[in-house]
């Protein structure tokens, strides 16, 4: 099919790679996208070697993720110019800005080619080979300018510029939006993003596969999501390493996993809230109140309300904690509790006519859209599209397990409320399937962790691409191993920065107001989107 | 009044009289007299110096700055959310505006794109103003000290009263750095402003240096920057 295009073939552990020419890039990427069907750019890898430098466009289908294949693009190492992807996938547009800010691939034809995470001023690409972290950098700190008009009035337009952020009460964190403004409504929007840039990629190539990178994840998606980002990284470096997973202790993660995801949804919803009531009260402390109580069973569980550091490769740290009885009964009363909770929300929030005129029909974003933005998650499960990795690309113990992916049609952030609710339900139909099999488990049969070497060495340029269903979305890692005990490579693909890369087609022409309330549906998680 | 907790509250629903007396009979409401107040008996003076009067109000009323950076943000919307309430010991008033608040909790990774930005927001608090800091990472960049992007410590850019280790603290923890604050300044203590190794200036000031030459096209000259020199940070 691809024909001429391709110039060499590669295998990465989880696809085939085609290896094609610089310039063939968006036309490699139409054909697969329109006659193949890859229509997920699920991340764009850029990295350097001593020869050249390579962009790796990962692609999957919708439908079916299983289906990957990778698009592999070397160039020259004195003068790395690639064509761009954007044209064929929006995602391509972040991706690549980031892709240049820390590696130094140019893309030709791209929109945009700015950095994204560094400051503007920022001398040199962090993550090349040839980078000196010592050298001194100086960083601006002027007045923004208005990129369609003048700050004044003129007879013409009367577009206002406003900077929302980066400290700010609504942004949920250190994002800085520049939004121009057309009386009430909102002319463009461009989130500028990089206040959290903590170097976690290079972090975790500094870090052994064994122990030294299982911390990191903790800290990317921080709404106590950490055991969901942590399974992103054992997933693939079992993967890497051929590692199985003992059945228990696939269940346990499973479990806490689950128990993760309700603490980031319930955080979502309390600042959800927080921006279109903006209340400090009842809502939030709601929410509060039942992030409490799983951060507790938690902490029972790991020995930490959010840093868990509790998996390990081939799985997890520690068995339940004794007496099992106390921990299950702890569990149950709070599942048991969950449907009478949900009802409160549902009474506050969801069923209150301002609330819903609020999200109704607000920050939209059909499913086409999305799919092109490489949106996904709770976010893209609000526009309808059935797509959870859970099912679709089974790991841990979710197929044994009997649960529904939730989708809703509406497309707004009422919608995406409404999946994170749902979701919850879900999780707590998980949990409470778990605690039957862990209940009954025979006590000389509980292995915990499958045995793994001291030292982990994968063999040299070993490539793997893997994602998992984080709270936010699809949660991916790309390693390449350069034969030593640490990374050679490591490319996080964090579902934040790509839905955020699509605010401003979810919130152009609408309120301000309800821009606030669309960020605050999106979820983002600063520390996951700036890594 | 039983000590048993209750099912239901049900009370009479009357109208309350218990105060009616004291409302209506024009004298003095006897319900402002406070146990403090008895104490003092007869004369309704206290003489106490103005200073340690000043500084026992500022520490009994603390608007902390509603400011969050990263994960230890989190662990602080649960330090003001139920259970943990820090406002019981009068600082849990989180304001938005840097101009409304006088301590600044700084929660979280500082990073070189966000520091002129901390430093713009810290400027703008009146004084007095006081800084705790929450976390590894505002206290030396934590685990993200080896980054090339990290700044090492929110004491590189301002001063800093109080440290909480912890990654993340727990919520109790912050409690108690607030409230060791809040002692600090009721006996007027202060904290010794540390020398601060990167300040904003304005780009014409810089020497010119090969980096300035650089970016001397690209940088309008009243622009305020920070240089940062990595090779000198800690």
């Amino acid at each position: 099919m691809l024909g001429d295009h391709v110039i060499g073939r590669e295998t990465h552990l989880n696809a085939e790679g085609f290896v094609v020419r610089p310039d063939e890039v968006a036309a490699t990427l139409e054909i697969l996208r329109d006659e193949a069907g890859f229509d997920h750019l699920s991340m764009v890898t850029a990295q350097d070697y001593e020869d050249r430098f390579e962009t790796i466009y990962h692609l999957k289908k919708f439908d079916d993720p299983t289906q990957e294949v990778s698009v592999v693009v070397p160039t020259d190492v004195e003068n790395p110019v690639s064509e761009t992807a954007s044209g064929v996938f929006k995602t391509a547009n972040w991706q690549e800005r980031e892709a240049y800010d820390l590696v130094g691939v140019n893309y030709d034809g791209h929109p945009d080619m700015r950095r994204i995470l560094l400051p503007e001023t920022w001398q040199g690409h962090p993550l090349s080979s040839d980078y000196d972290q010592d050298k001194p950098q100086i960083v601006s700190f002027d007045e923004h300018k208005n990129p369609l008009q003048e700050d004044h009035k003129d007879a013409e337009s009367d577009t206002m510029f406003l900077n929302i952020g980066p400290h700010h009460p609504a942004t949920h964190g250190v994002l800085h939006l520049k939004t121009v403004l057309d009386g009430e409504q909102v002319a463009d929007v461009e989130p500028d993003i990089g206040y959290l840039h903590r170097c976690e990629e290079q972090m975790a190539q500094n870090g052994t596969y064994r122990h030294q990178i299982m911390p990191y994840p903790d800290r990317w998606d921080y709404a106590s999501a950490g055991l969901l980002n942590e399974w992103a990284y054992a997933r693939v470096a079992e993967d890497l390493n051929d590692i199985e997973v003992p059945e228990y202790a696939q269940i346990i993660r499973t479990m806490s996993a689950e128990l993760c995801r309700i603490a980031a949804h319930m955080l979502a919803l309390g600042t959800f809230c927080l921006d279109i009531y903006g209340d400090f009260t009842a809502i939030f402390m709601y929410a509060m109140r039942d992030r409490e109580i799983v951060q507790n069973i938690l902490e029972d569980l790991t020995g930490q309300r959010m840093m868990f550091n509790y998996f390990r490769l081939g799985g997890v740290v520690w068995d339940l904690p004794e007496p099992r009885e106390e921990f299950f009964e702890k569990t149950r009363d709070f599942l048991d509790d969950l449907p009478e909770a949900l009802e409160e929300y549902h009474d506050l929030i969801t069923s209150n006519e301002i609330f819903q005129i609020r999200t109704i029909d607000t920050g939209t974003i059909d499913p086409e859209t999305a799919k092109q933005f490489g949106v996904t998650g709770p976010v893209l499960r609000g526009s309808g599209v059935d797509y959870d990795l859970r099912r679709d690309d089974p790991y841990g113990y979710y197929d044994e397990l009997d649960w529904d992916v939730v989708t809703e049609d509406g497309c707004d952030n009422y919608s995406r409320l409404l999946v994170r609710m749902r979701e919850v339900e879900e999780s707590a139909k998980i949990i409470s399937q778990c605690i039957d099999l862990l209940e009954d488990w025979p006590e000389d049969e509980r292995n915990i962790q499958a045995n793994v070497p001291r030292t982990l060495k994968p063999d040299p340029d070993t490539e793997v691409y893997r994602a998992v269903e984080g709270a936010k979305g699809e949660l991916g890692i790309y390693i390449r191993s350069d034969g030593t005990d640490k990374p050679g490579r490591f490319k996080i693909r964090s579902p934040c920065f790509c839905n955020l890369s699509a605010l401003n087609a979810m919130s152009k022409g609408e309120y301000v107001a309800d821009l606030v309330a669309t960020l605050g549906s999106l979820d983002v998680i600063l520390g996951e989107v700036d890594r | 009044m039983s000590n048993e907790p209750r099912d239901t509250i049900r009370g009479s629903t009357d109208a309350q009289t218990k105060t009616r007396e004291a409302r209506m009979s024009g004298a003095v409401d006897n319900r402002f007299n406070s146990k403090l107040r008895e104490a003092f008996g007869s004369s309704p003076f206290i003489l106490t110096k103005f200073d340690k009067f000043m500084n026992w109000v500022r520490g009994s009323s603390m608007f902390m700055l509603q400011f969050g950076i990263a994960c230890c943000s989190i662990e602080m919307m649960h330090t003001y959310a139920v259970k943990h309430d820090l406002d019981r010991f009068g600082s849990g008033v989180p304001r938005a505006s840097p101009r409304q608040a006088d301590v600044m909790i700084v929660p979280g990774t500082i990073v070189s794109k966000f520091a002129p930005r901390m430093k713009r927001v810290y400027d703008q608090m009146p004084e007095p103003k006081f800084v705790v800091n929450m976390g590894s990472c505002s206290i030396s960049g934590g685990p993200f000290q080896e980054g090339y992007n990290v700044i090492k410590g929110a004491e590189e850019v301002i001063p800093v009263d109080i440290h909480v280790p912890g990654c993340p603290p727990r919520p109790e923890a912050l409690v108690y750095g607030v409230v060791k604050l809040q002692e600090r300044i009721a006996n007027g203590e202060s904290s010794p402003v540390t020398v601060k190794p990167y300040e904003m200036e304005q780009f014409s000031d810089l020497e010119r240096d090969e980096l300035v030459e650089k970016l001397a096209d690209d940088i309008d000259e009243e622009t305020l920057v920070m240089r940062y020199n990595w090779a000198d940070s800690p």
